[in-house]
């Protein structure tokens, strides 16, 4: 990978600078060093238990590094507590105070800060226009639809206005059409403010959907860091080109070649180059249809976009299936 | 279906034999007054005579003990004094049961029952065992006295003051503080408190902001639970108070077994229980809440 494209061009906002954090000698994070520039959308994705928490939570100020340095604004924030970093989070539980009033939860950071009554009430007026939620501020947080709890935990996280908002599974807890909704207005409202975000997913279309830049994290270690779309058709090995997105991968030498199932073409009628395959599975999406077909013991995936006359194929059917040289990408083992 | 009506009715028959019944005795002695005889106690209900008897003996039930104890400083200073212990002890139970349960509760799972199990071992001897215990370690040659002259410091005459019942009552209550407030604290999401701090909190602020609040029914069911049975206790103001403390515990005591005046040792737990009604509804309430 090209060493330009993972380092902002102007001084980041957020630097860590191989930082490694163990818990009983296992390192969550391994040595990271990651740059996050000023108005960025940044995500972290990882499967669970790859760190990527514990990265946010070592900014938050939740945990210390036990190696390297964290450098916000170009300040090493090591000695700061949770409560003096000019950073915050919106939890994954969204962690909204039970016994406080809408208002009041969203009032809570902003009064540590030792903002006074009318600037206070002015402020999370603001915030509760910003996520629709006029009116409500009266209400406790069990009054709430989860939908509506996740923005008060929007709203309370962003109203003190950090440096950069720090986003953990903050759609988790969504029903699928409500989180890809959200995710939209989260853009939205992260480009209206200008406001720094860090989001952490296990959710790799959340990721690309939301992110300007992404890190795949695996173990403790940042596998590959750049755009979405980056990653996607460049992959730099096979764990990332596995775990953005659906993938073949045909043995090529020491390496591997990844095709996506989009670039594959299936046919029901032999031809120069195409491998033998038997239909195993035919899920049907709508705008395109999924193909699982067996190929030398080999499973491949094909999608196919339903554009045209459909395909006269059946499951147990024999087909053949390429795909044009140059698709797909060499990773590594 | 005749069975589930049976079963539906057996806590009302369990109350009805163990509660109404035994109360409305104590509440008919209340409203006596004494004699010399066996029982010392008039009128008595004859069923025999029918009609009249019954009569007879409603109309010589009078409220003469109530205001006999309305009138006699005695008896309000009992009163007075059994609230003030019980109030005392319930708040140093406070201080020092809500540090225990925190404690506790940031433990690991497995210290954590370890713990638990060492605030209810206590229960594992004689109530009874344990107050005669404290006798050998306040009395003036006791335990206490011995380890304070080795340290060359003047000795304490605990034993028979207002400080050993309060001590007493502190010890014996504990658990009963400790738990509830446990239960409450250990339910506590850890994110909470994460988020009072990440929002400007220091470790101190965000204690008081959002887990003491949270902790209120708690500490609302145990300042009740112990406040409740501490305010008739007995045992301990008359093995460690000495004969001069005056409790209602005590007083229904002596009036019973002491002056064979049953009707005053009835209207004193009457009263007792009047009084306490209040602070049972509300725990009640704060139960019923927590639950729902």
């Amino acid at each position: 990978m090209d060493e330009g494209s993972d380092r902002p061009v102007t001084a980041p906002l957020v630097r860590f600078e191989g930082v490694t954090r163990r818990f009983d000698d296992q390192a969550a994070v391994d040595a990271v060093s990651l740059d996050i520039a000023e108005g960025e959308f940044f995500a972290l994705l990882g499967p669970s238990g790859c760190g990527k928490t514990t990265l946010m939570r070592l900014l938050a100020g939740f945990e210390a590094p036990d190696a390297g340095r964290i450098l916000l604004a170009g300040e090493d924030i090591a000695g700061l507590p949770p409560h003096r970093r000019p950073v915050h989070m919106m939890f994954q539980s969204y962690a909204l105070f039970p016994h406080l009033s809408v208002a009041k939860n969203i009032a809570f950071g902003l009064r540590q800060r030792k903002m006074v009554g009318d600037e206070v009430a002015a402020r999370v007026d603001e915030m509760l226009a910003l996520v629709r939620l006029e009116g409500l501020g009266g209400r406790r947080p069990d009054q709430l639809s989860g939908g509506q709890q996740q923005r008060v935990a929007l709203a309370r996280a962003i109203a003190p206005k950090p440096k950069i908002l720090l986003l953990d599974e903050p759609m988790a807890a969504l029903d699928r059409k409500l989180r890809e909704e959200t995710q939209l207005e989260l853009m939205a409202l992260q480009r209206r403010l200008g406001m720094t975000f860090m989001i952490v997913t296990h959710d790799q279309d959340e990721a690309m959907v939301v992110a300007d830049r992404m890190a795949v994290m695996r173990a403790g270690k940042i596998e590959q860091i750049g755009p979405p779309r980056e990653v996607y058709d460049h992959p730099v090995n096979r764990y990332v080109a596995g775990f953005i997105g659906e993938t073949n991968l045909f043995p090529q030498g020491e390496a591997w070649r990844a095709v996506r199932p989009e670039a594959m073409t299936l046919s029901e009628t032999p031809h120069s180059g195409a491998l033998a395959a038997q239909v195993a599975e035919i899920a049907y999406f709508g705008d395109r249809t999924r193909y699982v077909v067996k190929a030398n013991g080999q499973t491949l995936l094909i999608s196919r976009a339903n554009v045209g006359p459909p395909l006269g194929v059946a499951v147990g059917d024999k087909v053949w299936v390429s795909h044009p040289l140059d698709a797909g990408v060499t990773v590594s083992a | 279906m005749k069975r589930a009506w049976l079963a539906a009715l057996a806590p009302y028959l369990w109350l009805a034999v163990f509660f109404a019944f035994p109360f409305l005795l104590v509440a008919k002695l209340s409203l006596s007054h004494t004699v010399l005889a066996m029982p010392p106690y008039a009128p008595r209900l004859d069923l025999s005579q029918g009609q009249a008897g019954i009569r007879a003996f409603v109309h010589q039930l009078s409220f003469e003990t109530y205001a006999r104890m309305a009138t006699d400083r005695l008896y309000v200073s009992a009163f007075l004094s059994s609230l003030s212990f019980a109030g005392v002890a319930t708040a140093i139970l406070l201080i020092v049961g809500y540090p225990i349960a925190y404690g506790m509760s940031r433990f690991g799972l497995g210290a954590r029952q370890g713990l638990l199990l060492a605030v209810i071992l206590p229960f594992w001897t004689s109530f009874l065992i344990r107050i005669y215990a404290w006798i050998a370690i306040l009395k003036p040659a006791g335990l206490l006295n011995q380890a304070l002259a080795w340290l060359h410091i003047a000795p304490l005459n605990l034993l028979n003051t207002p400080a050993a019942v309060i001590l007493g009552l502190v010890y014996a209550y504990l658990p009963f503080m400790v738990l509830p407030l446990f239960a409450v604290l250990e339910k506590q999401d850890e994110s909470l408190i994460e988020a009072a701090r990440d929002l400007g909190c220091t470790a101190t602020g965000a204690f008081w902001k959002v887990t003491f609040p949270l902790s209120l029914p708690g500490v609302a069911a145990g300042a009740l639970l112990c406040f409740i049975p501490m305010v008739g206790e007995f045992v301990i103001p008359d093995l460690l108070g000495g004969s001069h403390t005056l409790m209602l515990g005590r007083t229904i005591w002596t009036e019973f077994f002491a002056d064979r005046d049953w009707p005053a040792a009835s209207a004193v737990a009457i009263v007792l229980l009047a009084t306490l009604a209040i602070p049972i509804a509300l725990f009640q309430r704060q139960q019923a809440k927590v639950l729902s």
